[in-house]
């Protein structure tokens, strides 16, 4: 059977619940912090974090800390035996002598009790030779404070391309980050474990990686470090780089002190400390034909990187894989810039620089339709985006074949069709012609998202399969588990490929020394690189087994069928012997009952330098249309309805993928319309802190933000060959089809138009109840730009 | 003195916890780490447990709280629920399996929180099952966050829920009185957790200490403490004072506990004054509103707290009361300064009281990022008594665009008089954009603030025209 083939009976694509369901709603489900109550002799360390953007710590003093009852230790450079650095890049250190964010931990205090640490910390005494600092991404590109490469993306030759457009059009869009806010917060907890290794229990998607930065700052092998991943308390990318430097804390301590030491970030300090993703400033010249077919496209994209590197060049080549969306664009020239500005170092953020990419280009598209308008092409957004679309046989700027490219096209009309697009526009028109204060919007946007590893060489995993000699099952895997359901559809894909129940297989957390060597999970690629590992792993072993059950059954090995725990000869269900029964007798004929499992993804090839190749194994394809409505008085709205049709392939888990889907998409209306990050740029003392550091000041959607009305379909007959049992990855795509959501605010705000005055609607992102207000306060007023997105609100203010 | 606590049906006593410990801490320091810590500030809700409280029927009612924001010691001799009280993976609790079979959780991190703000709606008395529905107020699970699902499984699982079976084995406990405070000393830590017996003791300790901590719900001073690391030396609780959480009503007064808990509070008025339930909705989440109190809101002074624009339209004056007397203030004269009040350190605010018959035409209008469970950019209150078409009476009260609420006098006085017309209330908007001194933070800019005090009134106006005009939808 190839890799996409289904056996028939496959325990992949059923419905079930989550596999911790039931832990979770009992509150029996274990986080790396609530295994600290098991250790005796804890101790707990606590951050002393600087109050200045940027600063260098001229004196660094922990004797008064050493006094406060409780404590037992302060951290410092000079403990480190190895490496003093918690990034990838070597440019984090773990205990710095040059502060380059305000909130930045220069040192750790241990103590017997969380407030005794914190105490300590406040002890410690700092003097500090305050710098300047850089703050706003408009600064940093403008001094022209880059960090790493400055890719570009191009084809054809886009001056060519401009000059022969019939259409030319420039603007500029600058649009904020987003705070990870899983719920729970960073954590790790170290011992020295019965045989003298260093035993890391930590909340992250990198269990390798922080593996090897608890490694190099100990000065250890890696062999000597064991790291284990539960379960996380979300994800989303914020726990792909940010946890190591926290193990190693945790580790430094444990090995320095004897005792076990616990770590876990307060929402302040998570928020203060750790990296968001990247907010992003655009500069575009588009060219169009008399058709409002795309010829072209320029833009010098910069993201506002933090003070460090840390994955933000990989965040920008997939920005500028994606800034074409699902769009042919002939002639393209888009140069990618990382600034280095005085916060915290920006990060991996489910989407991983996709979101940003789109969001150019859906923004562009949608401010060019009046535009076009006005020269007298006339175009609804619908179909500009519509006409654009990739076609089968085209390929991306970078140069990689659209595989499936027809799939935009259906997914788009039928959810034009199932959303009803055509009625309940004429719906929101009379809506709109009858109401004061009041406007509805309604959009439909598409996505087209690569899925891989940009990095083609994090594209493998591993996997580790044990058959015990009763007939159950064990696996492991490189991957982790932080909400998405990867565990969930790992147990699918082992008892689909074993031919067991589900029942029959037990899953064990993620540990380095089970599997090593495994990349990230990330890049929605968990599923398809560790379900490609399991079902290796589990084919190893079956084929072993149907050798001796041939023997049994008196057929050949290919003509034994594994089902339902139930062993038999092709064509006869009535000569099944039970698994169980089988892998005893396997077990005494002396055949290996466990396997390791690997895949890597065929076919991909990337130049990084001159940003060209295959970097994608596939794209997910996905559609939504949002309907809002705007009350005129004060911006604020109402997400009326969502529909969504989104391809997964053929969904290992249709239940988990729903929810993927669903919670991307209102994760993803967060980041475009709510969740504002706003940091103290004044000369003032707290110059550099981020004012939004609690949940009571930055606002995550909660239950009113969810759409009244929500449908979302999967792609039907949408097999993906190539891939594990015909599936596609879904973790990041959806978050993309909230764009929707502020075209839908956007398609609003025009209808305040007085009648006929109708230009260019600039919003600002993220689309806050005041971003709109401005928005159509400049409407109503034919102005189209609102002031306040150029910085300086409206002196005059008018009423609906 | 020992700090004993009921959790789950067994009696603990508590041990090693100072006046600072709060309910969550402790839990999870005892093993029980199924509530979690998302925020620490009462927003997330990942911390919810189920409080018994004494039921009016003389039975227990179950409220869901944030155990971040109880101090252990303010719970002394009374009985909590966790969720690993609720139900186990082998034989889960009906609020447990709608949700787990549902794909309600993702990470999980969340989940017993959501199940315990479920539970309390699940068993809260006035639910009604019938045909149409299953009574759920979705308001329940307002102040729990999940980043994960987008919450639509989870409305579907709490749409599901019937009422509770006959054989529930919580029933019975819910049939007998729950154990209220009690009085509580606790010195640990260089600090002390104080709770007397009576109002006369209480303000014996206030006037001996002034600078002691007044608690009621908590739902603030623990805030301070939890992030900010306050320490006061002496938390002095009054929230079982039944001169604090008595509700009366006179001809011309209604006369509201400063320490009554506001679902109480909302519960015990049943919509008899038309703005505060306009304002109930509006003010935190259920597990907030099931610990804060008026007495707090207004004691804290914070020029962004929802109640004084609400109490200020509705005339409200303030009750301080001390050992050398009670007086009466006011609320417009009530707030001195930026967090700062009348109240002398010696007294206390022991209740509100707003003079009837009530202003018939009245209105909230709160300006946030944020729908639900946010903190105003703007608020304003409205209370207006108009006859034969002219404005006899006008109160306006504004929260979030000075160093203290305030209310908006100049446009009162501008539309005392006058004929409620369209352009008497857009004259009157004019002036109220100018009333206070908005500043720009990172909830709003100045500009919209000031923006947003003219639009309420302008749609104020629009949804209480004149009579004879019609309001456009």
């Amino acid at each position: 059977m190839t890799l996409h083939e289904r056996p028939t009976a496959s325990v992949v694509g059923e419905a079930v619940p989550h596999e911790s369901a039931a832990l979770h709603v009992t509150g029996a489900a274990l986080y790396t912090d609530d295994l600290g109550v098991r250790l005796h002799n804890l101790l707990h360390a606590w951050p002393l974090q600087a109050p200045h953007a940027h600063a260098r710590v001229v004196r660094l003093d922990p004797g008064p800390a050493l006094a406060v009852p409780g404590v037992v230790r302060v951290l410092t450079a000079a403990d480190v035996p190895g490496v003093n650095d918690a990034g990838v890049k070597h440019d984090e250190p773990l205990f710095p002598d040059l502060v380059q964010f305000h909130g930045q931990a220069l040192c750790w205090v241990l103590a017997d009790s969380e407030e005794a640490a914190r105490r300590g910390a406040a002890a410690v005494l700092v003097e500090y030779e305050v710098l300047e600092a850089v703050l706003t991404l408009r600064e940093a590109a403008e001094r022209e404070s880059f960090q790493g490469a400055r890719p570009t993306v191009s084809r054809g030759d886009v001056q060519v391309g401009l000059d022969g457009s019939a259409h030319v059009f420039s603007g500029e869009f600058e649009f904020g980050g987003q705070e990870h806010f899983y719920l729970e917060t960073n954590a790790a907890l170290a011992h020295i474990d019965e045989s003298g290794q260093v035993f890391v229990q930590s909340s992250t998607q990198h269990p390798t990686e922080t593996q090897e930065i608890v490694a190099h700052v100990l000065g250890l092998p890696s062999h000597a470090v064991t790291v284990q991943c539960l379960r996380m308390g979300g994800g989303f990318g914020g726990k792909e780089m940010q946890p190591h430097g926290f193990a190693a804390v945790a580790a430094l301590g444990a090995s320095l002190t004897g005792r076990p030491v616990r770590l876990r970030l307060n929402r302040t300090q998570d928020l203060t400390m750790t990296g968001k993703r990247h907010p992003y400033l655009a500069r575009w010249t588009a060219g169009f034909d008399e058709q409002a077919h795309f010829v072209a496209l320029r833009a010098e994209v910069y993201s506002d990187g933090g003070y460090s590197l840390d994955l933000s060049e990989a965040v920008m080549a997939r920005t500028l894989c994606h800034i074409e969306n699902a769009y042919f664009i002939p002639h393209v020239q888009v140069r990618g810039s990382v600034c280095r500005t005085h916060k915290t170092s920006q990060t991996a953020f489910r989407g991983f620089g996709g979101p940003q990419g789109m969001l150019i280009v859906e923004d562009l598209l949608s401010r060019c339709v009046p535009l076009l308008a006005a020269r007298g092409v006339h175009v609804t957004p619908e179909e500009i985006r519509a006409r654009n679309f990739y076609v089968d046989g085209q390929t991306t700027p970078y140069g990689q074949p659209v595989k499936d490219a027809d799939r935009l096209q259906t997914i788009w009309e039928t959810l034009l069709t199932r959303s009803g697009y055509a009625e309940r526009r004429e719906e929101v028109r009379a809506f709109n012609a009858a109401h004061g204060s009041r406007r509805r919007g309604l959009a439909i946007t598409p996505v087209k998202f690569g899925i891989s590893f940009n990095f083609t060489s994090y594209n493998q995993a591993g996997a580790l399969v044990h058959v015990y000699k009763d007939g159950s099952v064990l696996i492991n895997h490189g991957g982790t588990e932080m909400g998405q359901g990867l565990h969930t559809k790992m147990l699918q894909v082992a008892a689909t490929a074993l031919g067991v129940p589900m029942s029959a297989v037990r899953l064990a957390p993620t540990r380095t020394d089970k599997v090593p060597n495994t990349s990230a999970t990330a890049a929605s690629s968990g599923a398809d690189l560790n379900g490609g590992a399991v079902r290796d792993a589990c084919l190893q072993i079956r084929s072993r087994l149907a050798a001796v059950a041939a023997g049994r059954l008196s057929v050949h090995p290919d003509d034994v069928r594994f089902e339902a725990g139930r062993v038999f000869r092709l064509g006869h269900p009535d000569t099944a012997i039970d698994f169980a029964a089988l892998v005893h007798h396997a077990y005494m004929e002396r055949t290996q009952l466990w396997a390791a499992g690997f895949y890597r993804t065929p076919g991909l090839h990337w130049d990084r330098e001159a940003m060209r190749g295959e970097p994608f194994k596939y794209f997910a394809y996905g559609a939504s249309v949002s309907e809002v409505e705007v009350d005129g008085y004060s911006g604020a709205y109402t997400l009326r309805r969502v529909d969504i049709l989104h391809d997964v392939g053929d969904s290992l888990s249709p239940l988990i993928d729903l929810g993927q889907i669903e919670g991307g998409f209102v994760q993803g209306a967060g980041w475009l319309t709510l969740e504002d990050l706003r940091w103290d740029t004044s000369d003032g003392p707290g110059r550099g802190r981020l004012a939004t550091s609690s949940a009571s000041t930055y606002k995550l959607p909660s239950f009113s933000e969810m759409p009244e009305v929500f449908r979302v379909d999967l792609l039907e007959r949408a097999t993906e060959t190539g891939v594990v049992y015909g599936s596609k990855a879904v973790g990041e795509p959806p978050v993309m089809l909230a764009i929707s959501v502020r075209e839908a605010l956007r398609d609003a705000v025009a209808a305040f138009a007085p009648a006929g005055t109708a230009g260019e609607v600039r919003l600002a992102s993220p689309a806050t109840p005041e971003a709109v207000y401005w928005a159509l306060d400049a409407a109503r007023r034919g102005t189209g730009t609102p002031d306040a997105v150029a910085g300086e609100p409206p002196a005059a203010v008018s009423g609906p | 003195m020992d700090v004993t606590l009921t959790v789950n049906g067994v009696t603990r006593a508590a041990t090693g916890i100072t006046p600072h410990t709060s309910l969550l801490h402790w839990l999870r320091r005892e093993g029980l780490t199924g509530s979690k810590e998302g925020c620490a500030e009462g927003e997330c809700g990942a911390c919810a447990v189920l409080l018994s409280r004494p039921g009016e029927d003389g039975g227990t009612r179950l409220e869901s709280v944030n155990g971040c924001l109880l101090p252990l010691a303010a719970l002394n001799g009374q009985e909590v629920r966790t969720v690993e009280g609720l139900g186990t993976p082998a034989a889960l609790h009906p609020v447990q399996e709608a949700l787990a079979v549902r794909g309600g959780s993702q990470c999980g991190y969340c989940t017993p929180g959501f199940v315990v703000s479920m539970a309390a709606e699940y068993y809260r008395p006035e639910r009604e099952v019938t045909e149409d529905g299953n009574g759920f107020a979705l308001d329940a699970v307002h102040g729990n966050l999940c980043r994960c699902t987008g919450y639509r499984p989870i409305r579907d699982a709490a749409q599901v829920l019937g009422r509770p079976a006959q054989a529930d084995p919580l029933l019975p406990a819910l049939q007998r009185p729950a154990p209220g405070p009690r009085a509580t000393r606790l010195t640990a830590d260089g600090a002390t957790f104080l709770r007397e017996e009576t109002l006369q003791d209480t303000l014996r300790v206030l006037q001996e200490y002034p600078d002691a901590r007044v608690l009621a719900g908590g739902t603030d001073v623990s805030v301070e403490v939890n992030l900010r690391h306050a320490r006061p030396p002496l938390l002095l609780a009054v929230d079982h004072l039944p001169d604090l959480t008595g509700l009366h009503w006179t001809p011309d007064t209604l006369e509201i506990g400063a320490a009554l808990p506001l679902s109480d509070l909302q519960r015990r008025l049943s919509g008899r004054v038309p703005l505060l339930d306009a304002w109930f909705p509006l003010f935190a989440s259920r597990l907030i509103r099931n610990r804060a109190t008026l007495g707090g809101n207004l004691g804290t002074g914070s020029p962004i707290g929802d109640s004084p624009p609400v109490l200020l339209a509705l005339d409200a004056r303030v009750v301080l009361t001390s050992l050398s007397g009670e007086r009466e203030v006011p609320l417009s004269a009530f707030f001195t300064g930026y967090r700062q009040t009348l109240r002398r350190p010696d007294e206390l605010i022991r209740a509100v009281r707003v003079p009837l018959p009530l202003a018939p035409l009245s209105g909230f209008q709160k300006i946030a990022k944020r729908h639900l469970d946010d903190i105003s950019s703007v608020a304003v209150a409205f209370a207006l008594r108009v006859e034969d078409g002219v404005v006899r009476h006008a109160r306006i009260g504004l929260g979030g665009v000075a160093a203290t609420p305030l209310r908006a006098l100049i446009t009162e006085a501008a539309l005392e008089g006058q004929p409620w017309t369209a352009e008497v209330a857009e004259r009157a908007a004019r002036l109220l954009s100018a009333e206070g001194t908005p500043q720009d933070d990172h909830r709003a800019s100045a500009a919209y603030r000031a923006a947003m005090l003219g639009n309420a009134l302008r749609r104020f106006h629009g949804e209480h025209p004149a009579p004879g005009t019609e309001a456009p939808v």
